[in-house]
């Protein structure tokens, strides 16, 4: 018995060391195992992994530029930046962004303007991007986030440079604005290979001298390499390669002057385009009613956009380079000087005027303005006293496609080469105009007839110019008959100084007319300022003008006499002014349209005063003189 | 008369501990307070020095145990296991849930995971049923063991907690495999284990068995659940033969690998000591299961045999699961780093199993002589 469990004890013993040993050769192999996969991994792999290691710490974080600054001609600062902290969110990071924005709200505050603009981002982000919710905060409001930031993974506050308009709604239009690349936008940068150097920069020029000189005011993108922690927030610097600014534009604008105008054209809808005749330097460039650039800065919340797009004014319309208006009148003197160069008229011939003008075989009576007709008219008296019924005649003895032809040497029809976006041609009418114009109706609509010759001869009918059309070939003119490309810039500076690149002036080519055609031209409209449709508006100026009016028909009444007061406001007539001074040696050319105005010598040139009053003397418009609509004015237009 | 008070003193202290096993073991928790200092981020005492707290708790603990007689100990394992079992049944029934696993139980004062106490529970039963049992063993006797062991193993299984059933499993395999079980059972066992893994397969949750997947492919879901596995090998690999230097891991210090101061603190010391500290750090363990299995070859008794056995390759069975899983080769089951990885419970049962080693280690020649 005792035997055999002592020998059950051998037995078992033997078993167990057997067991223990084969136990410990397999934790010698399994530690074999794990020695080798080590050695795998940081002797063979190494470099593998020290490459995804690098990756994870250290990320290239893009170092926008600033903008470069938009100054007037004058030094004054009219798109600036400025640096201040947002609060943004990566809305991928985040599970229920509408709870998270409510929780927020108790931290930081939100308006429903806010959440309104954010949704709208949201909409047209993509995902991984990091969205503002608020900008500007306040010192306060930072800290109370800074305290309560574990709550909102996903939200971060940012310092961000932000451009700033300071004159507002004043040279909106000339100005632009800038605002959130969209997708377009990114698409347009990558065709043209700028992806990188836009890598960090959420926003971009759209309108305007900011959209139209983006590369100019862009600047070069920096780098910095900095190390981040795994929730990708930077703990540390590496490396910086420091990003250059953008160029700073000065501008040809005097923003004193733009704002002295824009003030006097009040409420009334129109433009104004006042242009330096010896260099093409645009003075002011006014569309009203204007927007406030500010409003599309941090992206525009839903309503405001509503607003402006919807509004009948139309405020973000450029009317000064993209209305098309009937030139009226104004296209007078262009025509005056084409019979010259063609030899169709002499500055002596004349014809009496009895009223109105009747084409043969047609039935129809094109009035004069003034009842009973001005009697005997000569060129001159024909562009003093704006007599429709020269104009009429001189149209029906022309052939409207050398009218046509004549006319675009100034420019019309065509783009005046503004250094700034979204010009629109307008129409000079011609034959082959008519022709594809109207090419579905048929044949007998869309062949010129003597009626349509007659109608473009006072700038009615399908004529249609843009003030920076007026503006230019006006100036044109004012330069004896020197054309040179209107233009917004005038030097591009480097930002810290260095470079500076003048625009110079381009004159552009087109036959050479003869210069004392010209000269008589230009004492013609002399003679509209001291005794002709202006002379009332430019009495008692201490300087000399020359100018012409113009009353464009929105809309034509068969046969009726034109009574203002009669027509919806919206129907009324559209009121021009172009004009020069001083005369002899002009420094200022401009066209004003004032949509819906009604008489061109009684609203829009008192705006041409004005300008003329605070370029050459330095007077500021008196802002109650223009408001009250002047009355009972029967000028002859 | 004072020398020989302290060196009294001294022996009191000292007699029932086991020289080598208590240096290596003092060792790697110096090492652990290194690693946990800097896998807390290298600024604040509080981890590490709660740390040096969990082994000052445990190595009293370990003290106690090993100035019990095995016998003693023997004579609490039907007690031990009755008590851990009967909790096990009562967290089935309604223990408290925390991250959507059943383990916790609360007893009034104190919260605890009654599977924490089957890790000593099970081989202590079973190695004192082998003991019983010294005249020959039958297949009966070992059908009997494995339901000893399957009963708890299951009860953790549903909790679900892989990682602890699985070692609980392990300790209690091995002392069946120790006392003699025959190869032929094991290699069917085997073979059936491998028959019926497609059919296993179905009982594992959807987290388990994306587990699985990850193992396989961590690229395929790099930010979700392949995460700790890319950070981690990306870790490691970097740290190259010499590693980074202490506190100065990337990986480890901007936060790329998580639980780095838990389960995934291999990383952390991989990184920042590289290959030369990965190789001391596996010997160190090689020293620590070498001797555990001496105290059991040398041990007097059929259960202190058994469960010194038991307990060495149960530790073994840690650092395994662990370095295998932290550096890829292993699907991430919840088992910590033995004795580095910071966290009070893992460290208690550790040393307690270290204790009762070294109770077995010094107690035999009380026996034997």
């Amino acid at each position: 018995m005792i035997g055999t469990t002592i020998k059950n004890r051998e037995a078992e013993l033997t078993v167990f060391r057997t067991r223990a040993m084969f136990a410990g050769f397999c934790v010698l192999l399994a530690f074999a195992i794990l020695a080798g996969r080590m050695v795998y991994l940081q002797v063979v792999k190494r470099e593998h992994y020290h490459t995804l290691a690098e990756a994870n710490r250290i990320s290239v974080v893009p170092v926008v530029p600033n903008r470069g600054l938009i100054l007037d001609r004058n030094g004054e600062v009219l798109a600036a930046n400025y640096s201040a902290y947002t609060l943004e969110v990566m809305p991928s990071r985040v599970g229920e962004l509408d709870k998270a924005l409510d929780e927020l709200a108790s931290v930081i505050d939100i308006q429903p303007r806010d959440r309104r603009r954010f949704k709208k981002l949201l909409e047209e982000s993509k995902n991984f991007e990091s969205l503002p919710i608020r900008t500007r905060l306040s010192d306060d409001e930072i800290a109370r986030f800074a305290v309560n930031r574990y709550r909102f993974p996903g939200f971060d506050i940012q310092a961000r440079l932000f451009r700033n308009y300071p004159h507002g709604e004043v040279a909106s239009h000339a100005i632009g604005y800038s605002g959130r690349i969209n997708d377009a936008e990114v698409k347009k940068i990558e065709s043209a290979g700028l992806a990188a150097n836009y890598k960090g920069t959420d926003h971009i020029g759209k309108l305007g001298i900011e959209g139209s000189y983006e590369a100019e005011l862009h600047g070069k993108t920096g780098a910095e390499q900095v190390e981040i922690d795994s929730g990708g927030r930077a703990t540390r610097s590496l490396a910086k390669s420091m990003p250059i600014a953008g160029n700073n534009l000065t501008l040809t604008l005097d923003i004193k002057l733009q704002r002295a105008i824009e003030a006097t054209f009040g409420d009334r809808r129109g433009a104004m385009v006042a242009i330096d005749p010896r260099n093409g330097e645009i003075l002011a460039l006014i569309s009203r009613p204007g927007f406030d650039p500010s409003l599309f800065v941090d992206g525009i919340d839903p309503q405001n956009w509503d607003l402006l797009n919807t509004s009948a004014d139309r405020p973000l319309l450029n009317r000064a380079l993209q209305g098309a208006y009937p030139p009226g009148s104004t296209v007078k003197p262009f025509l005056a000087l084409a019979a010259l160069e063609s030899g169709k008229r002499t500055t002596t011939q004349g014809i009496s005027d009895p009223g109105y003008f009747m084409l043969p075989g047609v039935a129809h009576r094109w009035n004069d303005d003034k009842k009973g007709g001005h009697g005997w008219v000569d060129m001159y008296k024909s562009i003093v006293e704006s007599c429709d019924t020269y104009y009429y005649q001189l149209a029906a003895d022309t052939d409207i496609d050398k009218t046509a032809e004549f006319l675009a040497t100034f420019g019309f029809g065509g783009k005046t080469g503004i250094d700034i976006d979204g010009e629109k041609e307008g129409t000079l009418p011609s034959r082959l105009w008519k022709e594809k114009r109207y090419a579905r109706l048929p044949p007998g609509d869309r062949r010129w007839n003597q009626g349509d010759s007659v109608n473009a001869g006072i700038g009615q009918g399908y004529s249609a110019f843009t003030p920076m059309q007026l503006a230019h070939a006006i100036a044109t003119i004012a330069n004896d008959g020197v054309a040179i490309r209107p233009h917004l810039v005038r030097s591009v500076t480097g930002a810290s100084g260095g470079e500076n690149r003048p625009v110079a002036p381009a004159n552009e080519a087109r036959p050479a007319w003869n210069p004392e055609n010209i000269a008589f031209i230009k004492r013609s409209l002399e003679g509209v300022a001291i005794e002709g449709t202006s002379a009332r508006v430019f009495a008692k100026a201490s300087y000399t003008s020359a100018g012409k009016t113009g009353t464009a028909q929105v809309f034509s009444l068969k046969g009726e006499k034109y009574v203002e007061g009669r027509v919806a406001e919206r129907l009324r007539d559209h009121a021009w002014y172009i004009a020069y001074a001083p005369a002899d040696k002009p420094t200022i050319a401009l066209a004003v349209l004032v949509e819906n105005g009604g008489f061109g010598a009684t609203a829009a040139a008192p705006i041409a005063r004005a300008a003329f009053d605070y370029h050459l003397l330095g007077k500021l418009p008196d802002p109650t003189v223009n408001k009250a609509p002047v009355k009972n004015v029967k000028d002859a237009d | 008369m004072l020398k020989t008070l302290t060196d009294r003193l001294f022996d009191t202290a000292t007699r029932r501990l086991d020289g080598p096993l208590m240096v290596t073991l003092i060792v790697l928790g110096a090492l652990s307070f290194t690693v946990v200092f800097s896998a807390s981020g290298g600024a604040s005492f509080d981890r590490a020095l709660g740390q040096a707290r969990n082994f000052a708790v445990a190595l009293v603990a370990l003290w106690i145990i090993a100035n019990i007689a095995p016998q003693q100990l023997m004579r609490l394992a039907i007690p031990i296991y009755i008590a851990g079992l009967l909790m096990l049944v009562a967290v089935a029934l309604g223990g408290e849930i925390r991250n959507g696993a059943r383990r916790w139980l609360h007893l009034g004062f104190v919260v605890i995971q009654p599977s924490e106490i089957m890790k000593v529970g099970v081989p202590l039963m079973l190695a004192w049923y082998f003991h019983r049992k010294e005249e020959g063993l039958s297949l009966k006797d070992f059908a009997l063991a494995g339901l000893f062991l399957m009963l708890p193993v299951g009860l953790v299984v549903r909790q679900p907690d892989l990682g602890t059933a699985i070692l609980i499993f392990a300790s209690g395999f091995f002392v069946i495999f120790l006392a003699g079980l025959s190869w032929k059972i094991i290699l069917g066992g085997v073979i059936a284990g491998g028959a019926t893994m497609p059919l296993l397969w179905n009982f594992l949750h959807e987290y388990q068995k994306r587990r699985i997947y990850t193992l396989l492919d961590p690229t395929e879901d790099p930010l979700g659940a392949g995460y700790h596995i890319i950070q981690s090998t990306i870790a490691i690999g970097s740290g190259g033969v010499l590693g980074k230097g202490w506190l100065n891991g990337s990986q480890a210090q901007l936060d790329f690998i998580p639980e780095r101061s838990t389960d995934f603190i291999l990383a952390v010391f991989g990184e920042e000591f590289g290959l030369l500290g990965n190789l001391l750090l596996l010997t160190l363990y090689l020293i620590v299961i070498g001797r555990g299995l001496m105290i059991a070859i040398n041990a007097p008794t059929t259960f202190s045999r058994l469960l010194a056995g038991a307990v060495t390759l149960t530790f073994f069975m840690y650092a395994f699961v662990n370095i295998g899983m932290v550096t890829g080769i292993l699907p991430v089951v919840g088992v910590p780093l033995p004795l580095i990885s910071y966290g009070g419970t893992a460290i208690l049962s550790m040393l307690v199993g270290f204790g009762i080693l070294m109770s077995i280690s010094t107690h035999k020649r009380l026996v034997s002589t």
